[in-house]
């Protein structure tokens, strides 16, 4: 056991940010399109090397007996000395708790990914393409949880975005996933906008946006004596700037409305939804919310809105997975559920009894795993049957033993079934909110764990069992080694990630300024009606589609809303087609069509009817210079004579 | 004959050469016309030293020099001239346009 100050892995952290970015610069420069399985082969590389920093980190940062925050390594780039209190902006790698256990979410998962899609896209045209991008966005990953301030936190959070974008549309041919990824930036970057705005007002006021100093009391109780008047509304500048930050998490973490641009970035490949649109992209809002909880807490309008939107996302996105038929889909929909989970935990969480924040960070933790398992195991299973479609699926249990096994895992993991690892993240949850005062939320958490259990379920029951409904597509379906071997690996933290860490995610990942963490009154009959529900969600899943019981287009008016995602799609696209278009864009055009082209198209009217009349005089012609020059003589002659 | 009837002389002489010049197209004329400018200029260089200069020589000098001028000129204009009839070019200024930038 190294001491975290001389740990030589703890200096070398900057590696795990460093290699992912030497993959995409070898891969993007040069291997990518002369040498696509060599890329593949730096990218998985590169990433298992960060892998084994990143552990090498957590294991020597974990020793001390109260890991402290550490700023491994920085480098500061610009220093602005005329901005209130000198504004200093560097890259770093600033190390607590979660950033560490991020680090190695993120680099274990992403070396497990990289090499699953070397077997998911062998043959695709664009294999080295994706091989340049796909450790692109673990380099942009990385760099967001270990930024040490806002700004750093904020360029690393737009190259996610980007990253995202690029991947949706991995398949650029395909219109609908174009439209996915335009979508998914577009409302990611319209949140984004909002947290811009917070990162300067948190600048412009406090000169500083360290982590460290933003989250200290200090720094609250100042926002906080700063008022702000807007149309006459006078609030303090602590409860803006904490919603303005809030709302990136918003955008990134889609909680509702903001959600509609998960379950359509589905459109990218499997590895990508794997990784980016379950794992760790979309946690990066939850992770801002725990990031900036002190001030979060201190504001109390953040975490509020996180409390609410996040209960109502996990039950709304929850029902809408118990009626899609799509297997990528279902995931995501789960996906939104399980991040207004982490969401609603950290706004039942308050500084003095931090227990929903240690639930939420230990939910991300086990939720990683086996969602992301979750997600190869359905790219295997699209493989194998040749659709995307539930129904289209069924009796593959047989045909692929590894890939069952650990969907059975995952889906039970999901569905918080003792003791696979999402039972002990799911109840710090749900206890978490019981103990913090919310019934409602409690309630509204509980009902949602009923239903992931029942559509998790469903998941398994309609892809792996009953007949094969795939009239042949599914003949040749196999299970790829290269495929199979990151599923196997990975359903070994889904299943034991839970009893491993839950005293330690307790105990240790406590907010920024708070070192012991008193033992909350734990309600002990919490897990066993948690528990209770997800049998019940799971037994009435057997007896609905144990036998063989298919579904077909819904009829019944209440589901056929769930199915149709609620119509906040079609909300959007009145939003966005109506009342922007008419409103903003059309009046935008005309402006820029008519008064700006107009006086530019006017201007030049003008000085080319001048040349055409000038023209006439420079003809070349010395003969009508000469007259010319004579008619102008006389004329100063006549002048000359009459002036006298 | 005084100095002002010799001033009438070459101004309409000079009136001649002016008019031709930006009458005529065909170059030879145009040549003309100039030699026309030119001597009336030298009718008025020889009446002014004959009525009123201290010594008529200085204007008899300034006629000499513009004869040996003109010849030099039309021997550069008229080999400009061959040049061009040679190549079967038209001798109309209007249409000479090879060297228009």
């Amino acid at each position: 056991m190294a001491d975290p100050a001389t740990s030589w892995a703890i200096a070398h952290s900057w590696l795990t940010l460093a290699l992912p970015l030497a993959a995409f610069l070898v891969n993007g420069l040069a291997l990518g399109r002369r040498a696509p399985r060599a890329a593949a082969a730096v990218a998985v590389l590169a990433n298992f090397a960060a892998a084994v920093v990143a552990l090498l980190v957590a294991r020597d940062y974990f020793a001390a007996a109260h890991p402290a925050p550490l700023l491994a390594w920085s480098f500061p780039w610009l220093e602005l000395p005329h901005f209130a209190g000198g504004l200093m902006l560097g890259i770093g790698c600033w190390l607590d708790p979660i950033a560490v256990m991020m680090l190695v979410l993120i680099t274990v998962i992403s070396t497990l990914v990289h090499l699953y899609a070397a077997g998911y896209l062998r043959g695709d045209p664009g294999f080295g393409r994706f091989f340049a991008l796909l450790p692109f966005f673990a380099f942009a990953m990385t760099g967001l949880v270990i930024a040490p301030d806002l700004v750093q936190l904020y360029i690393f959070w737009e190259l996610v975005g980007l990253a995202s974008y690029l991947l949706i549309g991995f398949w650029y041919t395909k219109p609908a996933a174009v439209e996915a990824s335009k979508k998914a930036f577009i409302i990611t970057r319209f949140a984004d906008a909002f947290f811009l705005i917070g990162i300067v007002l948190v600048a412009t006021a406090l000169g500083t946006v360290q982590f460290a100093a933003v989250n200290a009391p200090a720094a609250g109780a100042a926002l906080a004596a700063s008022p702000v008047v807007f149309g006459g509304h006078s609030c303090s500048l602590l409860a803006l700037a904490a919603v303005l930050l809030f709302a990136g998490a918003w955008g990134k973490s889609a909680m509702f409305p903001l959600h509609v641009w998960l379950p359509d970035a589905m459109e990218g490949p499997t590895p990508v939804s794997s990784i980016i649109h379950s794992a760790t992209m979309v946690v990066a809002g939850v992770y801002l919310t725990a990031r900036l909880f002190p001030l979060f807490a201190a504001a109390g309008s953040a975490l509020f809105l996180a409390e609410t939107l996040g209960a109502f996302t996990a039950l709304f996105a929850a029902v809408m997975a118990c009626v899609q038929t799509d297997i990528k889909r279902v995931l995501a929909y789960s996906t939104l559920s399980q991040l207004g989970f982490m969401m609603f935990a950290l706004g039942v969480a308050d500084p003095a009894a931090p227990a929903g924040y240690t639930a939420s960070m230990f939910h991300v933790f086990t939720h990683a795993f086996f969602k992301s398992m979750l997600f190869l195991c359905a790219g295997i299973l699209i493989h194998a049957a040749h659709t995307n479609d539930l129904l289209g699926m069924g009796g593959l249990r047989r045909k692929l033993p590894v890939t069952h096994a650990a969907t059975l895992i995952g889906c039970l993991a999901l569905a918080g079934i003792w003791p696979l690892s999402g039972f002990f993240s799911k109840d710090a949850i749900l206890a978490s909110a019981w103990t913090a005062g919310r019934p409602w939320i409690f309630a509204v958490g509980l009902a949602t764990s009923l239903l992931t259990a029942f559509y998790m379920a469903r998941f398994y029951l309609l892809a792996f069992h009953g007949a094969s409904r795939a009239a042949g597509r599914d003949a040749h379906a196999h299970e790829d080694l290269l495929m199979a071997l990151p599923v196997a690996l990975l359903a070994v933290p889904s299943a034991a990630a839970g009893w491993f860490a839950e005293k330690y995610f307790a105990q240790h990942m406590l907010p920024p300024g708070l070192h012991t963490a008193e033992h909350a009154a734990h309600a002990p009959w919490v897990p066993w009606l948690a528990l209770g529900a997800a049998v019940a969600g799971i037994l009435y899943a057997a007896w609905r589609y144990g036998r063989g019981f298919i579904p077909s287009a819904p009829k019944n008016p209440a589901v056929r809303l769930a199915w149709n995602r609620f119509y906040v799609d079609e909300l959007w696209q009145v939003f966005a087609h109506w009342l922007m278009f008419t409103l903003v864009a059309a009046p935008a055009k005309w402006f820029d069509s008519v008064v700006i082209d107009g006086s530019l198209d006017a201007s030049a009217w003008v000085m080319q009817k001048l040349g055409a009349a000038q023209r006439a005089w420079q003809n070349g012609l010395v003969q009508r210079y000469l007259a010319a020059m004579l008619v102008g003589l006389l004329a100063l002659w006549l002048l000359g004579g009459l002036a006298k | 004959m005084n100095l002002t009837a010799c001033l009438v002389l070459a101004a309409l002489v000079f009136a001649c050469g002016v008019f031709g010049m930006l009458r005529n197209r065909h170059i030879i004329n145009i040549l003309i016309s100039i030699e026309l400018m030119l001597n009336a200029v030298m009718i008025n260089f020889i009446a002014f030293a004959h009525f009123r200069a201290a010594d008529p020589t200085a204007g008899s000098v300034f006629v000499i020099f513009i004869i040996a001028l003109t010849s030099a000129e039309m021997a550069v204009a008229l080999a400009v001239v061959i040049a061009l009839y040679r190549q079967r070019h038209p001798l109309d200024v209007e249409r000479m346009k090879r060297l228009h930038g």
